[in-house]
């Protein structure tokens, strides 16, 4: 393996460069939550197409969504929000809410938290700029799912699935979310998702294309009056460097269950080091201080 | 909540979310995690402790932290390993070298200092090649304090908000933590004739562990919420008060058998509650949406506030 091989006096190759001749565009999603009708097709398809098991039904209560949230076993996930408030150009008498509707996914974040933390390796960048586990080296550990800042990925628990079977088929005991369809991309097929919607609110492509085109949109939309309208995870300043798969959302990013800041918790990894070194000289210290201090 | 519409004030008072939901999840990990915690920081701890007394001459005691250390490290693999959700592939995490990843910087320092723990232990028993037995305990005795201290740093590297934002501290909490625990347990089994260095150790740790964790919760505001309610706070509380109890009374009685006996298990118990206490923290302050959302809408209104 190449990670046994030290590249002394030379920077290690980071993606693209890293994949030569077999490197790709950056792909992405752009989820335009402005025309989501909640039809959960993405859903449906992802959990067809990669054989993600049946999680059981949950019934929440509390809206369209029994999903809840991204996990192991949900890689897309459509938030349901039902809110008091009046919709422009409609009866004031006939509507007094909006539905807002989005439908979540991993982040494929440009500094991404779970990639960073990862020490068997499983997890990797691949040729399209993407964040994927590697099914057959993941031991579980799961340090990945805290430090994500989205909460997207988890780890498959036999306790959660109401089916039992061997658990190499079911993927049991290691961390799963979405691969943005590597395999389909390596096939120059859409991701199963973006392929199901009906209303392009998912759409998949090249990221820079993609932010192009919801740059217009955002602003078309603001000109027809919605003020509220906004990108996120669409620049490459944020806390994460911006993501792989953004959103066009009609709120604030917490309405959908969304971090307002995220931020990749690697970042502050020099002053982490930092206080665990100063920290490990302090116990360093007393142990010599209580060693050679004079007769008490 | 979630469909509120005014901004969080300082408290948290008023914030938005979906359903109440988490934002982040939950980490996996079983209460396997923090008891390695306190195990681990006690091997370091102990290891250097061992070090240093050989090379002051105190062999009687370096005898005693040696043989803690074997016990303490002894235990620490296995519970590492039955935590995996593959255990059976726990020789993966060999497979690289990740300085962004403290848990991959971690195996290496357990699988290091586990080695030379082994060899020096082993050399201890049959009392044989003394250049090779002290050449593995410096390697121990040196990787020790970093074996204390990289968990906190594991933590710490996460978006669980009481670990995260305590990224200052919490390796100071362990460092007291691991010295206290070490000391206490040296003080515990030793002749109190030769174990001053410990009793030494496991106050000065224990006073360390107390100051820093009190910073903590102070530099972490409402975050620290989680610290002082329900199980946790009782937790926390039961850490603190052990530690205090058990620092006086080595100091006053620990010249004693019985005294360092009382003091060394007081001490044991108030470091292996810190560590669960703030194990236990975490998975609340990841669990409760607010701690997570208020923090981060703070800066987006702050930044939108300030004029570039």
């Amino acid at each position: 393996m190449t990670a046994f091989r030290l590249r002394l006096g030379k920077t290690p190759l980071s993606w693209p460069e890293s994949y030569d001749s077999d490197q790709q565009p950056r792909m992405g999603f752009f989820t335009d939550t402005s025309v989501c009708i909640g039809c959960k097709a993405c859903e449906v398809a992802c959990k067809e197409w990669n054989e993600v098991p049946d999680d059981g039904l949950h019934f929440s209560g509390e809206s369209f969504d029994n999903t809840g949230s991204l996990s192991a076993n949900s890689w897309r996930h459509v938030a349901f929000i039902e809110q008091p408030t009046r919709v422009d150009g409609v009866d004031a008498a006939s509507s007094d809410f909006r539905w807002l509707m989005s439908s979540d996914v991993c982040k494929h974040c440009t500094h991404a938290a779970c990639l960073d933390v990862c020490p068997t390796g499983a997890l990797f960048r691949t040729e399209f700029g993407t964040v994927v586990v590697q099914q057959d080296v993941c031991n579980g550990c799961g340090y990945c799912v805290p430090a994500c800042p989205f909460g997207v990925i988890g780890r498959r628990q036999a306790d959660d699935l109401p089916q039992a079977g061997n658990e190499d088929v079911l993927g049991l005991g290691t961390t799963h979310k979405c691969t943005l369809c590597y395999d389909r991309l390596k096939d120059g097929m859409e991701p199963a998702c973006a392929q199901a919607c009906p209303t392009e609110s998912i759409q998949f492509g090249p990221l820079e294309v993609l932010r192009e085109r919801a740059q217009r949109r955002v602003e078309r939309l603001q000109e027809q009056g919605v003020a509220e309208a906004e990108l996120y995870g669409a620049s490459p300043d944020d806390g994460v460097g911006g993501f792989g798969a953004f959103f066009l959302l009609l709120d604030k990013p917490e309405v959908y269950g969304l971090p307002p800041d995220p931020i990749v918790p690697t970042r502050r990894l020099p002053e982490i080091w930092g206080a665990a070194l100063l920290a490990g000289a302090a116990l360093a210290g007393s142990v010599l201080a209580a060693v050679a201090g004079g007769r008490r | 909540m979630s469909n509120g519409a005014g901004s969080a004030g300082p408290d948290g008072s008023g914030y938005r979310s979906y359903y109440g939901k988490p934002v982040i999840n939950e980490p996996v990990w079983e209460p396997v995690i923090p008891a390695y915690f306190f195990f681990g920081g006690t091997a370091g701890a102990a290891a250097t402790l061992g070090l240093a007394t050989r090379l002051s001459g105190n062999t009687a005691l370096a005898r005693t932290a040696t043989y803690v250390n074997a016990v303490a490290i002894g235990v620490s693999p296995a519970l590492l390993i039955v935590d995996l959700g593959r255990p059976e592939r726990f020789l993966n995490m060999l497979r690289m070298f990740k300085v962004t990843s403290p848990m991959s910087l971690g195996t290496w320092i357990v699988t290091f200092s586990g080695v030379a723990s082994g060899l020096a232990t082993s050399l201890e028993v049959i009392g044989r090649l003394p250049r090779a037995k002290l050449i593995a305990e410096a390697a121990a005795g040196a990787l020790g304090p970093f074996l204390s201290t990289y968990t906190a740093a594991l933590l710490a590297d996460t978006a669980v908000p009481v670990w995260h934002e305590a990224r200052r501290e919490l390796p100071f909490v362990f460092a007291g933590s691991s010295a206290a625990s070490a000391g206490a347990a040296c003080a515990f089994v030793a002749p109190p004739r030769t174990a001053r260095p410990a009793r030494r150790l496991a106050i000065a740790g224990a006073a360390l562990e107390l100051t820093a964790a009190g910073v903590m919760e102070r530099r972490l505001g409402f975050l620290a919420e989680p610290y002082k309610r329900g199980r946790v706070g009782a937790l926390t509380t039961a850490a603190k008060a052990l530690t205090t109890a058990g620092a006086l009374t080595m100091l006053l009685q620990g010249r004693r058998q019985g005294g360092a006996i009382g003091a060394g298990a007081l001490l044991l118990g108030g470091s292996l509650a810190e560590r669960f206490a703030i194990f236990r923290a975490g998975l609340e302050s990841a669990r409760d949406p607010r701690y997570t959302i208020v923090p981060q809408r703070q800066r987006v209104d702050q930044r939108a506030a300030t004029p570039a």
